[in-house]
């Protein structure tokens, strides 16, 4: 089982090259960024998976989640490419995805957590792009203010869902993005 | 009539074309979306699934179809890791006869099991149609399309199996059931021919 966790591990850490492409809007960088989220499932999945879970834990989770998402994606961003982890991406998509799935209690630090690592991540992956076209700024601006709309509407909406039938079908779409998370893992190991 | 011919000469300039599209994204999903409609063996097991769904009720109803997508993604990563599986399209066709045999019988087993069971064929379903990309496709967009498909199937397996309350509905049932194994073993016979 330890062997396991470490080869997991091993996995999550392995740098390939980024594909991370920025659409070209013709609008400018900011515009740029700002589509950027909508084009890319690879960028919006665990973040709509995201969105899902704190709004199901509940107004406090979003309200936490709504700020350090973008501010972490902005950060990772600006701060300069790193190197790129798809594995870990889809294993957080993954994760994502089956604890909207589960809807079991969780404590506020590790959703808060999920989202930072989870800017942080793929902050990092645009970064590369946004260093190449020489428009980090307004660039990785543009992507963060996508990502605060998607949090606030999704999230706001989960929250204020009652009726159980329309729980049942959040946790739905998380068990669909997790399977989408384990394809994305598959396609990782195919590149 | 010079300004006219200037007008349409410019008209006929050849000019470079820009039109630069984006690889494979749109033909990726579409093909997502169609594969699993595309294959009867794997429309009947997936409908198979709704209705005994359905008949079990909740929470069933909802948790074999968050089950079923799942594996069968498991299923699918196996593929495309290069992980060979024995009998592919024999347990698939196997997956029609025993999920419809459920419904025929208006099976009850315990949650657990009926999550195994659905599991269990899950993974063949996904190793064989997830990994059939088609060339030039982009593979998350054709893994999108290829799960709501399926989840689509089992809401439409559900939706048919809300006929269960009432009397003549329970009977339409099983013997969609009994279609379902039927078309089961016409496949399992296909595939060991």
């Amino acid at each position: 089982m330890r062997r396991l966790l470490w080869l997991l591990a091993l996995l999550v850490v392995i740098p390939l090259p980024a594909h991370a492409h920025l659409m070209n809007t013709g609008l400018g960088p900011f515009y740029d960024g700002l589509a950027h989220p909508f084009v890319s499932p690879e960028d919006l999945l665990p973040v709509i998976a995201l969105a899902c879970l704190a709004g199901l834990r509940g107004p406090r989770f979003g309200r936490a989640v709504l700020f350090a998402l973008p501010a972490a994606w902005l950060a990772s961003a600006v701060a300069g490419p790193m190197l790129p982890l798809p594995f870990a991406t889809a294993f957080m998509t993954i994760a994502l995805g089956a604890m909207v799935a589960a809807d079991k209690p969780l404590p506020l630090w590790l959703v808060v957590g999920g989202a930072v690592v989870l800017g942080l991540l793929h902050g990092s992956g645009n970064g590369v792009e946004l260093a190449r076209q020489k428009s980090v700024f307004l660039g990785a601006g543009g992507i963060a203010v996508a990502l605060f709309v998607v949090v606030s509407m999704l999230a706001g909406q989960v929250t204020s869902v009652r009726a159980a039938w329309a729980r049942i079908v959040v946790r739905v779409a998380g068990s669909w993005i997790a399977a989408m998370g384990l394809f994305m893992l598959g396609w990782s190991v195919k590149r | 009539m010079k300004k006219h011919l200037f007008l349409v000469c410019l008209l006929l300039f050849p000019a470079t074309v820009f039109a630069h599209t984006r690889g494979g994204e749109a033909l990726g999903f579409v093909s997502g979306l169609h594969h699993p409609v595309s294959g009867w063996d794997h429309v009947l097991a997936m409908v198979a699934v709704g209705l005994w769904g359905a008949q079990l009720g909740p929470p069933a109803v909802w948790l074999l179809p968050v089950t079923f997508p799942m594996v069968m993604a498991f299923g699918g990563m196996l593929g495309l890791m290069g992980v060979q599986l024995p009998g592919i399209e024999a347990c698939i066709a196997l997956s029609a006869i025993a999920l419809g045999l459920m419904v025929l019988r208006e099976a009850k087993p315990n949650l657990w099991a009926a999550a195994f069971l659905v599991g269990f064929f899950a993974i063949f379903h996904g190793h064989a149609h997830g990994t059939e990309l088609p060339p030039g496709a982009n593979g998350l967009l054709y893994s999108i399309g290829f799960v709501v498909a399926t989840g689509t199937l089992h809401a439409v397996g559900i939706s048919i199996g809300t006929i269960h309350r009432w009397p003549k509905g329970r009977v339409a049932l099983r013997v969609a059931g009994a279609v379902v194994m039927a078309g089961g073993g016409f496949f399992l016979w296909r595939a060991l021919a």
